[in-house]
């Protein structure tokens, strides 16, 4: 009994230090991160390059999810707003929504899976195929050539692909809305620019993107970057980059808006 | 100058509180061609690792052209490197590039050269190990022995004062095996290189090296040249030499009576 109350409590110490120390190297990586950045910028074709392979290889799903996510808001927003007699407002329903929250958020996660996933395997396969350690031998660091102008990418993609997000999310809405159930499009037109604010909405989606960014990027570097070089280390740095950068999304959101929004 | 372009003093490594290699000493004169030889897990690659700073030793030093290695900064660790050129061991090309950018990327990164010149460069380090007419294709394209022989091309692009060879005839046919055997030797006379090669083929490596190192259980066992070394009477090297499965290097992992636990049931 004492000893598998002693086995337990060691290995939640255990993971608590295992955790702690994951997060002081994840700081310690983002860092060297940070001090290579300028040499970086200096090679924008490294950036542009990564942008296509994150950005743009990501454009596809993001626009397809979008139009979905769009759709189903135009058809519960009608279903409810039609009761109090304000279906008009189907519009401003759909882009503050999509503005303030479901842009930015569904952007991440997809981001997380399509973009976080590939970066994460690439790099845990190229350190497992010694190409990092390569690198190193040649008097390149890695860090500046690999991970510098990935990261720069993931931060540049993120809110691009979230305001297309938010761009078609509206046109799916629009298309149920107005040709589909026979809403005005003035009036959904007019009172979704009347009520959206260029500060309050637009930019403060903008800038959850951008942290959204910021983390799922260094997420996904660092778990490629730590994973064993293995077949099951890659394996499962790709599911931990999954795992937590959904819930960093998800956390993150609740404090950035808890910050922003005037109670 | 010293003769010896790098130089292993007293040199003890370990990773948790186990120690792979104890005082060990070694050098390996300039424009030769040393093997390092052992059994598998000798440490042999870690030794690479050392002599490449990437690992740091727990006691001893590893001197390259007279600089200790692990007390130079980032800056004099990459300065040391560009000395230096690596075969790793399944040859660590880039995927996402081709066979030339391959070839190129050191050229690149370490000089402002024109792209004509880089590509003249290129050219001429993939002619010399007979795969000019291959630069268009991409690392999966290639056989082991091919992308063994980019990986070399790559490895001495910027003219290395040192290549280092981590085996670098793992997996290949008798054929590859001979045009690399054949490389290692051409090239490092040619750029007046030093050369360490870490294997454990040993009718191979005595064809064309120097001088060997034999290591085993975290020291040197053994050393000389290959002549030397095929008439020595010494119990480790004359069982590695003719590859019998017991001696020295016990053939049964340790373990208890076999007998006595095949009783026990």
């Amino acid at each position: 009994m004492f000893s598998s109350l002693k086995s337990v409590i060691a290995k939640i110490g255990h993971n608590f230090i295992e955790g702690v120390w994951h997060l002081g190297a994840g700081g310690r990586l983002f860092f060297y991160i940070l001090v290579y950045l300028g040499e970086s910028i200096r090679r924008p074709s490294l950036i542009v390059r990564e942008i296509y392979a994150t950005g743009v290889l990501s454009l596809l799903i993001i626009l397809v999810s979008a139009f979905f996510v769009g759709m189903v808001l135009g058809l519960q927003g009608y279903n409810t707003l039609q009761k109090y007699g304000s279906s008009e407002a189907i519009g401003v329903l759909v882009a503050l929504s999509l503005v303030r929250e479901l842009g930015p958020v569904v952007t991440a996660l997809l981001f997380a899976g399509r973009a976080g996933t590939a970066i994460t395997a690439e790099i845990g396969l190229m350190r497992a195929t010694e190409q990092l350690s390569a690198m190193e031998m040649m008097a390149v660091s890695p860090v500046g050539r690999v991970l510098a102008p990935r990261f720069l990418a993931g931060v540049i993609s993120m809110p691009i692909l979230a305001a297309l997000f938010s761009m078609i999310g509206v046109l799916g809405g629009y298309f149920v809305a107005v040709p589909l159930i026979g809403v005005d499009s003035g009036a959904f037109w007019s009172q979704m620019q009347a009520s959206v604010d260029f500060r309050e909405d637009i930019v403060n989606g903008v800038i959850k993107s951008v942290v959204f960014g910021i983390v799922c990027t260094m997420i996904a570097l660092f778990e490629g970057y730590d994973a064993p070089p293995t077949a099951e280390g890659v394996s499962r740095a790709t599911t931990r980059t999954v795992v937590y950068s959904s819930l960093a999304v998800l956390g993150l959101d609740f404090i950035l808006t808890a910050f922003m929004i005037k109670v | 100058m010293s003769d010896n372009i790098v130089e292993i003093n007293n040199l003890s490594f370990g990773y948790k509180g186990r120690l792979l290699h104890k005082g060990i000493n070694m050098s390996f004169p300039r424009g030769k061609v040393v093997a390092i030889m052992g059994g598998s897990g000798s440490g042999k690659t870690t030794l690479l690792r050392l002599i490449g700073g990437q690992l740091k030793p727990v006691k001893g030093e590893v001197k390259v052209d007279g600089a200790v290695v692990h007390e130079q900064g980032r800056e004099g660790l990459f300065n040391l490197r560009r000395k230096m050129g690596m075969l790793f061991q399944f040859g660590a090309l880039f995927t996402d590039l081709s066979v030339y950018e391959n070839v190129a990327f050191p050229i690149r990164e370490h000089t402002d050269l024109p792209e004509s010149m880089i590509r003249d460069f290129v050219m001429l380090k993939l002619n010399a190990v007979g795969l000019r007419g291959a630069h268009n294709l991409m690392p999966t394209e290639l056989s082991g022995g091919m992308a063994r022989r980019v990986a070399l091309a790559r490895a001495v692009a910027l003219d290395p004062q040192i290549i280092m060879y981590d085996e670098p005839f793992a997996g290949l046919d008798p054929i590859s095996m001979g045009v690399v055997c054949n490389l290692i030797r051409r090239l490092n006379d040619a750029l007046g290189a030093t050369s360490i090669v870490v294997t454990h083929d040993v009718h191979e490596t005595f064809s064309f090296v120097d001088y060997v190192y034999f290591v085993s259980q975290g020291v040197v066992v053994a050393e000389g040249t290959p002549d030397e070394l095929r008439k020595s009477d010494m119990p480790f090297v004359h069982q590695f030499v003719h590859g019998e499965a017991d001696g020295p290097v016990p053939f049964h992992y340790p373990a208890s009576d076999y007998k006595l636990e095949m009783l026990r049931g």
